[in-house]
């Protein structure tokens, strides 16, 4: 091939400009490697690709900041095809079989469970992700990355309710329709309880199986009950096809909450405009306004895209795997260690401000009583906005 | 049950609330007897249980979504493609079943590992991520009195009616129904009066093929398709199928209604966490009342 005098001189500045990379920019060595499970196959499969997307852009740009002590990063990631069990046979094999350094989060209470098991034989620092019942999380060296508070059966709803009493017509009467799923359950049952003591009236109180195919009867006694506020104790699909149920009936809820919902499908629900949810993270200022989270959205809408995730925006369950991220770099620079004991250590005595918000672990369990860092979002005019509490919520947004 | 509540008790539902409910029931238990035509015919006719019916249901529904979304080709037109390619996978399941002499028990295993595969191919395609059918169809509806009727759910009602009718007539009226069950009771009679055993497998194969994809233009009408999901329908469907007996057309149907508004009435009137266990206590009372069903 002919080189010609440009082509010399591109050669040689892109030598020149990664030599003139500072030192620990340069990646070198033997690869740190850290290795989790996620559910890539199985029931969680459509969480588990967002987790997935998120944390190869993460490990990617650890890398291109020089790793972690200078040496590369490589994620070493298996499938746990949604089962718990096998999360823990995984666990085990990525810490003895493949010696990984450090070990990451898998995805859901169940599989983090499992792990946690696992990590505490073998005295591994355990982050989490996802996980819905802190109280069961007495592994000393586990720590969550979510923002999750100690006691969210009576955060959560508070939140909710505080956002509820800001609504054009603040509710007086609820109808609680909840799943049985663990987490949303446990939430929903705090709700019953907080729901009363803020001078609430519960008017239906309803539980049904997680993967219900048939929400006609539930649809037509929320109707019948006709409340002023409809909790839905309800994630995944859930809320779609209970307000396109309602729909059928030609009912609309005047205000609700899905706590979890799947956030791309309940864009195309017209029913579900103005419909509250829980979250970290959305996809706007002032959350975007550090240029290192706004390319970071950038790229993962690119990935998303890519990997064929219909909702390509960042949001609670993207935002929660990066968190996990930036607290095991934090931690890892912060000690300038690979050892489990001595980065629990740190993160028990710190503070990791993470993308929404700063993450602390000095309450019981490793986590804080009574506050966290969720907001309450709204899908308003086809988009997913944070509307409460005041200080994340989108430029201009309110509860209509 | 979960926590005590003043509606986790029973409660008396209002005349609208019942029939709404009801209505619920009769459609989703249409729904039932269509995915459950297809399983009864090869389960009691050729003695396979094919659990890949499923899996072909969900893969009509995705391709009809497919076709919708990309070709903008309306659903109940891409059964012109999905009919005779799945009458064909049918065939080739048949095939697969002579050529290997797959016996009973191991039709069962052999077409969950097909199942499988069938969902990963699925995932592999459409990603795990739920995927929702845009129509103009999901926003029909009608009112009659105080109740509401759907158009997704009257056309999945329609289909099921016609075509579990419409088996059961050729399958009591017809030559060719006769000489199928002529090979169900005895194929080497039926063979020695000239009923050619093998190609009416064939087509028995075919039909159930052809019947899921049609029950998958159902699904992608109105509910949302994941991969995981094709295993959500198939206890209450196998009950269906039990309770109607097999190689009975209309089975299905009637005992999938009967289930779907058994639900739906338990979902009105108590807790709706009791309804799954609907389907499971009418199919044990009707093996222990009438076991010379089976």
């Amino acid at each position: 091939m002919k080189i010609d005098r440009r082509r010399a001189l591109a050669a040689g500045g892109a030598i020149l400009s990664t030599l003139a990379l500072p030192p620990f920019a340069r990646a070198q060595g033997k690869p740190i490697r850290i290795g989790s499970t996620l559910p890539l196959t199985g029931p969680l499969a459509s969480l588990a690709i967002i987790h997935k997307v998120t944390a190869e852009i993460c490990v990617e740009n650890l890398n291109k900041r020089g790793g972690l002590l200078g040496r590369p990063v490589e994620w070493v990631l298996r499938d746990d095809q949604s089962k718990p069990e096998l999360t823990r046979t995984i666990y085990e094999q990525l810490i003895t079989a493949d010696k990984v350094d450090l070990i990451q989060s898998p995805y859901a209470t169940a599989s983090i469970l499992a792990a946690m098991g696992v990590a505490q034989r073998y005295n591994k620092m355990l982050l989490h992700t996802s996980f819905g019942i802190p109280k069961l999380a007495k592994y000393d060296m586990q720590f969550q990355t979510a923002g999750s508070p100690f006691d969210p059966e009576n955060v959560w709803p508070n939140h909710v309710f505080d956002a509820a009493a800001k609504l054009p017509k603040p509710p007086k009467t609820v109808a609680i329709v909840t799943s049985k799923f663990p987490s949303v359950h446990a939430i929903s049952v705090g709700a019953r309880e907080v729901l009363k003591k803020r001078g609430l009236t519960e008017v239906l109180h309803l539980e049904y199986e997680f993967g219900n195919r048939d929400f006609g009867p539930i649809a037509s006694r929320v109707k019948d009950a006709n409340p002023d506020f409809l909790w839905g104790g309800t994630n995944g699909i859930d809320p779609v096809l209970m307000l396109e149920a309602m729909s059928k009936i030609d009912y609309r809820p005047p205000a609700q909450v899905h706590l979890f919902p799947a956030p791309g499908p309940m864009l195309k629900v017209p029913a579900a405009q103005g419909s509250l949810a829980l979250t970290t993270f959305e996809s706007h200022a002032p959350f975007t306004d550090d240029p290192t989270i706004a390319q970071f959205v950038k790229t993962y809408a690119e990935r998303a895209k890519e990997a064929g995730i219909p909702y390509t925006a960042v949001d609670l369950q993207s935002a929660i795997m990066y968190a996990a991220w930036q607290v095991l770099e934090a931690a890892v620079n912060a000690t300038r260690s690979l050892d489990d004991k001595a980065l629990a250590a740190w993160l028990r005595k710190s503070e990791v401000k993470c993308l929404f918000g700063t993450l602390k672990w000095n309450g019981p369990q490793n986590y804080v009583e009574g506050a966290d860092l969720y907001k309450i979002k709204q899908l308003q005019q086809g988009r997913w906005m944070v509307v409460h509490p005041n200080q994340w919520a989108a430029p201009g947004a309110k509860i209509v | 049950m979960g926590s005590a509540g003043s509606e986790d008790r029973l409660t008396v539902p209002s005349a609208t609330l019942l029939g709404q409910s009801v209505l619920s029931g009769v459609f989703i238990g249409a729904l039932y007897g269509l995915l459950g035509l297809g399983l009864s015919l090869s389960w009691g006719m050729l003695r396979q249980v094919n659990l890949t019916h499923f899996a072909l249901a969900f893969l009509g529904g995705y391709l009809t979504f497919q076709l919708a979304a990309v070709a903008k080709v309306d659903p109940f037109v891409s059964l012109a493609i999905t009919v005779p390619a799945f009458f064909a996978l049918g065939m080739a399941l048949h095939w697969f079943f002579m050529r290997f002499k797959v016996t009973l028990l191991n039709t069962l295993l052999v077409t969950f590992g097909l199942t499988s595969i069938i969902e990963a191919g699925i995932q592999w395609y459409w990603t795990a991520d739920f995927q929702r059918m845009e129509t103009s169809y999901a926003h029909v509806r009608w009112k009659v009195g105080p109740l509401y009727l759907s158009l997704p759910d009257v056309i999945t009602l329609g289909l099921a009616v016609s075509l579990c009718v419409g088996m059961w007539a050729v399958l009591r009226y017809t030559d060719l129904g006769k000489a199928i069950r002529a090979t169900t009771e005895d194929a080497p009679i039926a063979a020695a009066f000239g009923v050619n055993e093998k190609m009416l497998g064939y087509l028995v194969s075919g039909l159930a093929g052809a019947f899921a994809a049609v029950a998958g233009v159902c699904l992608a009408l109105d509910h949302t398709l994941a991969p995981v999901q094709i295993y959500a329908w198939m206890g209450v469907v196998f009950a269906a199928v039990m309770m109607g007996g097999l190689g009975r057309p209309l089975g299905p149907l009637v005992a999938g209604i009967v289930i779907g508004v058994s639900e739906a009435l338990t979902m009105a009137v108590t807790a709706p966490t009791w309804a799954p266990l609907v389907s499971f206590s009418l199919l044990i009372a009707i093996l222990l009342f009438r076991p010379s069903k089976f």
